[in-house]
């Protein structure tokens, strides 16, 4: 118990947390574009437990905590149990010296992980929206990223994972929806990864935490509470740049990741069912570097692809997806590629549902792309 | 005053009494303000109400004004003509400690003249001088423990010669030869070492101030007893990043030592451009850290205050903030020419009226440690090992330019392999354009 928190400061705490959750949480309802599918429950990984998004990362969290004593959690309100629930009790458990909260400052989170890192910390940094990660983004792209490379391999920063949560939540408006992968899949030396549910979750968050490599870990924010999952309690983890096939077909590769993955399986049922089109919907899961083993084989035995994401359509991951696709199955290729994104426009507010490719929208390309 | 440390700690039992003491005064203040709420009119007892504040209330309007304060003084032992100031503060240094620092001293000056001669024929790409600095180097380096982890920003060779690094290992980084520490990857003067626990130099400014904090933090948990050190410009100090790791080195109670190399120029940048406060010491008790100023140009002053700082941070997880005033003799680097903003009789009054290595030779004079013909015999040693040094470096080759794709993971993502590979295959065809004879065979067998 440090001194910082005196029972009422931790109930303020609280009552300030409920009203940021339920910020973002009172219309989801209202406002979800997608309906949830549950990853299957992983085969011979032991005892389950019912878990949601932000419990599955708490879990991940809490079990490097347990497992490797050179480990530590921070960022913006992390110590309480952070805005979105995922280090709830861990603090407690662990100790303030290794559960705790910093100075409201991005640069220096993301500087000071990528220094503990390297001196041999496992550093598990939270920022606390994608929106804010930009102060961050010199130290990302300049520092973690070319640690090693620079240095000849002396030192490197590979303990480190930044966490931060992402995407749209009905009602994020300009900075609390955005999906800024695209800019760090630019920066050669940096692993990006961005899971669609608890049970990937846990297992990509605890790759992540054991890769040589520096991680940043998107959780899509809009599933912390929403996805439910049979989660396995113990160890496990899910190999980086490996993509899923989550659905085979042979019309056509819908591929995606994060929330997107799910609009895409909502699309590839209303594709079968209106259109009589076979989709294979493929989860990346890991944007840098990315599984073009996976992508490729799909397309080539389809011969059509969409790719969709919530951001904005120029220069978005989807460009460079399309560009290797159109080099490597370029022969079997029966359609253009077609990319569904946001606009190119800032996340805007009341238009969220216009904004978004949602269904309709995936659903009319793959109409366009199969009369093609 | 405020509450300005001890938030977190790790140490239960002190967190313990701390949080006593913590309730002790809410309830002060609280049977404080109740008082006043009685209707007793004493404005000037009530105390804070204000989460993390311990203050009086005035009734005073003050605007409070930055010039009143005095201005933080300048820690010094030997005058500039190498005399100790007082007879209290006769430095206390061996005449062996003295003489090896006085050589560094000499031996990176030299090193400095030539490398900077090389890069103006053209035999490397860049340099950057280390000139008037000298001092403030060694000073801060010989005072800090071999395990301690030192980051630089770039101009502070001094500090590499001190631990250890070698002149080939110097020169083959500046001329990206086989023998380069970062194989060929990073511009001249971008030294680093594992072994001497010297984080490799990067060129974005400030980057490293809270990287360095992270550092010392994980020193922290992991109970070792050392420091970080961690060097970088009046310049850089203005950078966000500065900021935010000074202010996580107090929030989280870091045992790291902050050196500004406060030298009175950010390339052209006069520091009355750079800043209005008092320098960059002023910042340290506004983040609730300990802060002193050091003549930088004298060794024995910064020697005594790191020391006493590594003291501090090891016995009680402070940091620390020293700003070394100095004075920037040389140019910026090598693709800068100084005289275009600053006038030449000002650097000529630093280069021979104040100068960290003429101070310590006349110092060295007066001990009676050090002689003309002993200081001839030096300053040639010193050359010869340095000309011994750049002829090698300069003959030896590149690298294998395949090292180019490595290292960029710890293990190479097929996509790279096969850009690799194409490199390879392009210069099999194409290699008589490229300058192919200066590099190492390219070679992929290994990875
Ligand atoms: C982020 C960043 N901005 C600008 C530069 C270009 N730059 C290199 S050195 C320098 C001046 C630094 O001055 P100071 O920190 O006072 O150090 P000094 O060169 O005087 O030792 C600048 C602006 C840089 N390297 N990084």
């Amino acid at each position: 118990m440090s001194i910082s928190r005196p029972v009422n400061v931790v109930q303020r705490a609280l009552k300030i947390c409920g009203a940021v959750q339920a910020a973002f949480c009172a219309r989801r309802m209202s406002s979800q574009h997608f309906t949830y599918h549950p990853t299957e429950p992983m085969k011979d990984a032991g005892a389950t437990e019912k878990m949601n998004l932000f419990q599955a990362v708490g879990n991940a969290m809490a079990l490097t905590l347990e497992n490797k004593p050179n480990s530590c959690v921070f960022g913006e309100d992390v110590g309480f149990g952070g805005v979105f629930r995922c280090s709830v009790g861990l603090r407690d458990k662990f100790g303030p010296s290794r559960v705790f909260n910093t100075p409201l400052s991005e640069q220096g989170i993301a500087g000071f992980a990528i220094g503990l890192a390297s001196a041999g910390t496992i550093a598990i940094a939270e920022i606390q929206f994608a929106d804010y990660i930009f102060p961050a983004f010199d130290q990302i792209v300049n520092e973690a990223a070319k640690f090693r490379y620079r240095s000849g391999s002396m030192f490197d920063c590979g303990r480190l994972t930044i966490r931060t949560p992402v995407g749209a939540v009905g009602h994020g408006g300009l900075y609390h929806s955005q999906s800024p992968e695209a800019f760090f899949a630019h920066a050669p030396g940096l692993k990006v990864v961005f899971p669609r549910g608890p049970i990937q979750a846990k297992g990509l968050l605890l790759s992540c935490v054991e890769e040589p490599d520096p991680c940043l870990f998107f959780e899509p924010k809009i599933l912390y509470r929403l996805a439910q999952e049979d989660v396995p309690v113990g160890h496990y983890t899910i190999p980086l740049s490996k993509a899923e096939v989550l659905r085979e077909g042979k019309d056509i590769t819908l591929i995606a990741w994060g929330t997107q993955v799910h609009v895409l399986l909502d699309t590839a049922a209303l594709a079968a069912e209106k259109l009589g089109v076979s989709c294979e919907v493929i989860d990346l899961r890991t944007i840098l570097p990315w599984d073009e083993e996976t992508v490729f084989d799909s397309v080539k035995k389809t011969g059509r692809c969409v790719i969709a994401h919530e951001a904005p359509l120029s220069s978005g991951f989807g460009a460079e997806l399309a560009a290797s696709i159109q080099e490597n199955c370029f022969l079997n290729l029966e359609a253009p590629i077609t990319r569904v994104a946001g606009h190119d426009t800032p996340f805007p507010h009341i238009y969220e549902s216009f904004y978004l490719p949602d269904r309709f929208r995936c659903l009319d390309a793959i109409e366009k792309v199969i009369n093609f | 005053m405020f509450i300005h440390k001890k938030l977190f700690i790790d140490n239960a039992s002190i967190s313990l009494t701390m949080q006593a003491q913590y309730i002790a005064f809410r309830r002060l203040c609280l049977s404080l303000s109740r008082l006043s709420a009685l209707g007793t009119r004493k404005v000037s007892v009530e105390k804070m109400v204000f989460p993390g504040h311990i203050t009086n209330f005035t009734n005073k309007l003050e605007l409070k004004k930055p010039e009143e304060n005095q201005a933080i003084p300048i820690y010094r032992v030997l005058d500039k003509e190498g005399v100790p100031v007082s007879e209290d503060v006769e430095p206390q240094l061996e005449k062996d400690y003295v003489l090896k620092a006085f050589r560094t001293m000499v031996l990176l000056n030299t090193m400095d003249r030539i490398m900077y001669e090389s890069q103006r024929q053209g035999r490397i790409s860049f340099y950057m001088t280390n000139y008037g600095e000298e001092a403030c180097h060694i000073g801060s380096a010989s005072a800090l423990d071999k395990g301690d982890l030192i980051y630089g920003q770039y101009r502070e060779a001094g500090v590499l010669l001190w631990r250890g690094l070698t002149l080939e290992e110097m020169m083959d980084q500046c001329y990206s030869n086989v023998g380069d520490c970062n194989k060929g990857r990073q511009m001249p003067v971008h030294y680093g070492s594992r072994e001497l626990n010297f984080s490799t130099i990067s060129s974005p400014l400030a980057t490293q101030v809270p990287i360095a904090v992270g550092s010392a933090y994980s020193f922290k948990l992991a109970r070792n007893g050392q420091v970080v050190a961690c060097y970088f410009g009046e310049g850089a100090a203005s950078e966000g990043d500065t900021f935010s790791g000074l202010n996580f080195a107090a929030t989280l109670d870091c045992p790291i030592i902050f050196i500004c190399r406060n030298n009175g120029y950010a390339i052209s940048t006069p520091v009355h451009e750079q800043y209005r406060g008092d320098g960059v010491v002023a910042r340290a008790s506004a983040l609730g850290m300990v802060g002193i100023r050091v003549d930088g140009n004298d060794l024995f002053a910064m020697y005594n205050a790191t020391k006493a700082a590594r003291q501090l941070c090891v016995s009680e997880n402070r940091p620390v903030l020293i700003e070394a005033m100095t004075y920037r003799v040389g140019h910026h680097s090598t693709s800068d020419d100084s005289s275009a903003y600053r006038s030449i009789d000002e650097v000529s009054y630093w280069d021979k009226k104040d100068n960290p290595i003429l101070r310590l030779r006349n110092y060295l004079f007066r001990q009676g440690w050090l002689n003309e013909e002993s200081e001839k015999q030096m300053r040639t040693d010193c050359r010869k090992q340095v000309m011994g040094v750049f002829a090698q470096s300069e003959a030896k080759k590149k690298p294998n330019p395949a090292l180019m794709f490595l290292d960029v993971y710890q293990q190479m993502p097929t996509r790279l392999k096969q850009q690799m590979n194409a490199t390879k295959e392009h210069l099999a065809r194409h290699g008589s354009n490229y300058p192919l004879s200066a590099y190492e065979k390219f070679d992929v067998s290994a990875f």
